[in-house]
């Protein structure tokens, strides 16, 4: 049995005639310990089955099974992290990671969760900031807060919704190894969603596209056999990369194609001539 | 250097920017641009409150004039020609028993207003007097279980501006301690929302006048057998509950609106509800229960006059009130003294609201 189940999940906003039918018919399984990336178009209904997934909502049909059982709720046992960091502005650094520890480990002393608090927030280099408030912070490090709010709740998967969306190239690619680090040293499940390919190649044990709604849907999967650590550099001349990738994006880029030819409207315009007011006047 | 700018953001802090510029002019620190805010923040605030006052004093004078003028005809046509040049004589030799009552000129109420400190400072020095004379004569009371003797004598006017606010600061607390918690539980609940609106809706337009009344019925028969201050109690509860209406909205607002990311993450960190309130939905919402209670400072002092004037409690209010009915020489330059001086409490209530707002909310928006 798999880890993270999805069985013909469908979720449809509003209702009657004002039904959006946002994902229909979403297959997944995910196993423990595996490296998941979605990789989708914007507005494709990937930040909806990313919320499916950590029970902030109800499919409106099929089931979401979460080690065997159906997810009701969120649990401290999926953390998330979000694509627009979601921070609480009046609270600092610590503060922040301090309020989901000690959610998730109701009985520890005090000092216990101080010292986690600290071991996370170090472990995404942030020790120096620990005061600090999000909104004295570039986005890059609010989006490490939210890394260190999300892991150190020590959560068994991770579910991040494109997380590093909104940061520059560099900065991206500093979290993207921060974040295969820590996956790597305790070998957590995670689900990555993204618009990026490369970034899904680079960190992610198999790749799925989502099919663009109304009415998304998984597409086939790429596994990616690419040995672990995986170098970003060496990366461009791996062939089995190049091949991936480029299989991936040929995917993306038929259903683009397909999306519009299915959007093209004909207008037919009447025939007109212009009449002509000659020697009327 | 360092001083200079913790000066800097402090007075901008209090929404008293000009200070600064004021500042600068005096180091020497001023380039062209500093010149010009100079020009914008200092010269121009000030040249218009001459405007002001030149305006103000010309209108007086003709209001005047008007005044003096009706006085004389109407003594020529009942008593004759005669009572005419007289009348005439009285007025233009500026005496006590035939001036012209009306508005009065800023250098009447510029004397008005000296009279008052003076005033309050032969009151001031007879109560010392007082509890002087009083004071062996209330330790022996005191030691034999009665009451000190305390001074009664007529409150000045700087008294009547303390009493003020005690009764806007008493009817203030009434109104964050009313309106704060039922806006949040009105915000958290639609249902209660919708229950509730046609309510907010009605009682909110009420005038302070009928809300005293309202007051007063409740009031005065829960007080019946005690022979507490009545007056006081009716007065703070009415500026309370005129003035809770703008709280109430702005929390449940507030409250409502919290932004859909921060309900969020408290259902992912699985939040209790109480832990929910306190720890997202109130900071959050801080900002717009300090706007509604910056509405209501301002409301309660402003309907404070009108109530204290009903109510017959002291104060500002009744201050007015007095010098209305007094109708004395100087009483018009006094009441005008009273609108300048509530006019600027009012102003400096506002400044200490939103000092306090800036210092305790996260958004750190400029005051307006």
């Amino acid at each position: 049995m798999a880890y993270l189940e999805l069985n013909n999940v469908y979720k449809t906003y509003g209702q009657g005639n004002h039904a959006t039918n946002v994902l229909s018919n979403i297959n997944l399984s995910i196993e423990e310990g595996e490296f998941v990336a979605i990789v989708g178009f914007t507005g494709s209904g990937k930040t909806t089955l990313v919320n499916l997934i950590n029970g902030l909502l109800e499919p409106t049909k099929g089931e979401i099974l979460f080690k065997g059982e159906p997810v009701v709720g969120t649990s401290h046992e999926r953390g998330v992290i979000f694509q627009n960091y979601s921070l609480l502005p009046w609270l600092t650094v610590g503060q922040n990671v301090y309020m989901a520890v000690k959610e998730a480990f109701p009985k520890k002393s005090k000092r216990e969760l101080h010292d986690i608090v600290a071991e996370y927030v170090e472990m995404v280099s942030l020790t120096p900031a620990i005061n600090k408030r999000p909104k004295e912070l570039s986005g890059g490090m609010r989006q490490r807060v939210a890394v260190a709010r999300a892991l150190a709740m020590k959560p068994e998967m991770i579910i991040m919704d494109e997380p590093l969306g909104a940061l520059d190239a560099l900065t991206r690619g500093n979290l993207q190894d921060e974040i295969l680090k820590i996956w790597g040293k305790e070998k957590r499940t995670a689900l990555l969603i993204t618009n990026d390919v490369d970034e899904g190649i680079y960190m992610a044990d198999r790749i799925i596209p989502l099919r663009p709604g109304p009415k998304a849907t998984l597409g086939p999967e790429f596994k990616i056999d690419i040995e672990r650590p995986r170098d970003k550099t060496e990366l461009n001349d791996n062939a089995n990369f190049k091949e991936t990738r480029n299989a991936i994006i040929e995917y993306l880029m038929d259903i683009g194609n397909e999306r519009k030819s299915e959007a093209q409207e004909v207008f037919e315009l009447p025939d007109v001539t212009p009449k002509s007011f000659v020697g009327r006047f | 250097m360092k001083q200079s700018i913790t000066l800097n953001r402090v007075t901008k802090f209090m929404g008293l920017g000009f200070l600064i510029t004021l500042k600068s002019l005096f180091t020497g620190e001023l380039d062209k641009e500093g010149f010009k805010n100079f020009l914008r923040k200092i010269v121009v605030p000030i040249a218009s409150i001459f405007l002001f006052i030149g305006l103000w004093h010309m209108g007086a004078k003709s209001l005047y004039n008007i005044e003096a003028e009706y006085k004389i005809e109407k003594a020529l046509t009942e008593q004759g020609q005669e009572a005419a040049e007289v009348m005439r004589a009285c007025i233009a030799s500026g005496d006590v028993s035939c001036q012209p009552n009306t508005l009065p000129s800023p250098a009447q109420v510029w004397e008005s207003y000296k009279t008052l400190l003076r005033d309050h400072q032969v009151i001031k020095a007879d109560k010392v007097a007082f509890a002087e004379k009083t004071a062996a004569l209330n330790a022996k009371r005191v030691a034999e279980g009665k009451d000190p003797i305390t001074y009664t004598g007529r409150p000045s006017f700087v008294d009547q501006i303390f009493t003020s606010l005690k009764t806007v600061f008493a009817g203030f607390l009434l109104a964050l301690v009313i309106a704060v918690p039922i806006g949040v539980i009105i915000g958290l609940s639609k249902t209660l929302r919708s229950s509730v609106n046609w309510l907010i809706q009605i009682f909110k337009p009420v005038s302070p006048v009928v809300w005293l009344l309202l007051v007063f019925m409740i009031v005065k028969t829960m007080t019946k057998d005690s022979n507490s201050d009545s007056a006081f109690i009716i007065s703070f509860i009415s500026v309370g509950l005129c003035s809770m209406w703008a709280t109430l909205v702005n929390t449940a607002m507030g409250v409502a609106s919290v932004d859909k990311d921060y309900i969020n993450v408290a259902k992912v960190l699985k939040l209790g509800p109480v832990q929910k309130v306190f720890k997202v939905i109130l900071p959050s919402s801080l900002p717009l229960i300090f706007t509604g209670l910056r509405i209501t400072l301002s409301v309660a002092w402003m309907v404070l006059i009108a109530i204290e004037l009903l109510a017959q409690s002291p104060g500002l209010g009744s201050f007015v009130w007095e010098e209305f009915q007094n109708g004395a020489i100087d009483s018009n330059s006094k009441i005008i003294v009273a609108m300048f001086v509530i006019g600027g409490i009012g102003f400096l209530l506002d400044r200490i609201m939103l000092t306090i707002q800036n210092t305790v909310s996260f958004n750190k928006t400029s005051g307006i």
